[in-house]
């Protein structure tokens, strides 16, 4: 339970990072630390004590041999690769706001028109 | 050692890499602080037994540093004032997500313990797989086959991400060299 604890803390200092600061680039880099929070978590969950990788080898006697919980990792894979076009998306827009504007403080930034 | 204090340690050090980076004034320094903290999220994967997610993982690492870093490191950068106003937003913040955590708490004493997951759908994939798919890597398995769907709408807001990406930057560089020929 401290482990999720901790992944959860980790999980709410990026949500500190999105509401508190004023900077495109520390805004992006809190959404990168909160998807990373929420990927470790779901990868917390899926643990089982004394599992190997569920990955079968030919060959090997695999009874009696206990494997961890597939399916987050299924969708944690799914997860990351999102993430990266998500995180492209948001730095391109940064660089858009940042050659109209010629700043990358979110309250000097009024006209969101046109 | 076992496998729970590895994996406290690593993630009290990704703890420490969050506030640096979000607190640093420098941006270099801020954008390699969140790279520490990706590498400990690989690292927790290998310990977890990921090995797929921990390559995935190192690569998007190193890719979305360097993209931020080519990004961001041109561009002359002021570093935000302190107002009052921004001190006292940041001082309802901190409390309220402290009231968060510790309103949590109940919640993850209420779900299993580490180390022993539900494993309903799971050992359904874990039992079938062989004789099902012929997939020796199960997270493949899952990926490409039972979730085939959930794959294919993954590969469109991908696609649809990097198109949105590219349109952006295409858009600005159209109206300046439109701009240079009228001038």
């Amino acid at each position: 339970m401290t482990l999720y604890l901790m992944c959860f803390a980790l999980l709410l200092i990026g949500i500190y990072g999105i509401i508190v600061k004023r900077d495109l680039v520390k805004i992006i880099i809190a959404s990168g630390i909160m998807g990373y929070a929420s990927n470790l978590l779901l990868i917390l969950f899926a643990y089982r004590k004394g599992g190997i990788y569920p990955i079968l080898e030919k060959g090997k006697d695999m009874t009696g041999r206990v494997m961890v919980d597939p399916l987050p990792q299924a969708l944690v894979l799914t997860s990351i690769v999102i993430e990266l076009g998500i995180t492209a998306m948001l730095i391109a827009l940064a660089i858009r706001i940042f050659e109209k504007y010629k700043t990358f403080d979110i309250t000097k930034i009024r006209r969101l028109k046109g | 050692m076992p496998v729970e204090t590895w994996l406290i340690f690593i993630v009290g050090f990704m703890l420490i890499g969050s506030i640096a980076a979000l607190e640093m004034k420098d941006l270099l320094s801020a954008i390699i602080a969140v790279g520490i903290v990706g590498l400990g999220v690989s690292m927790a994967f290998l310990l977890l037994q990921a090995p797929d997610l921990a390559i995935v993982q190192f690569l998007f690492e190193i890719f979305s540093v360097v993209i931020i870093v080519r990004a961001f490191l041109k561009k002359d950068y002021h570093s935000e004032g302190e107002g009052q106003r921004n001190r006292l937003l940041g001082g309802i913040t901190v409390l309220t997500l402290i009231a968060v955590f510790l309103l949590s708490i109940r919640l993850f004493k209420a779900l299993p313990p580490f180390g022993k997951p539900l494993m309903t759908t799971a050992r359904y994939y874990l039992e079938n797989c062989a004789s099902q798919t012929h997939a020796a890597n199960i997270v493949s398995s899952i990926v490409l086959d039972y979730r085939g769907y959930d794959t294919l709408g993954e590969v469109t807001v991908l696609f649809t991400a990097i198109l949105g990406a590219l349109t952006i930057i295409r858009l600005k560089s159209k109206r300046k060299t439109e701009g240079e020929g009228q001038s």
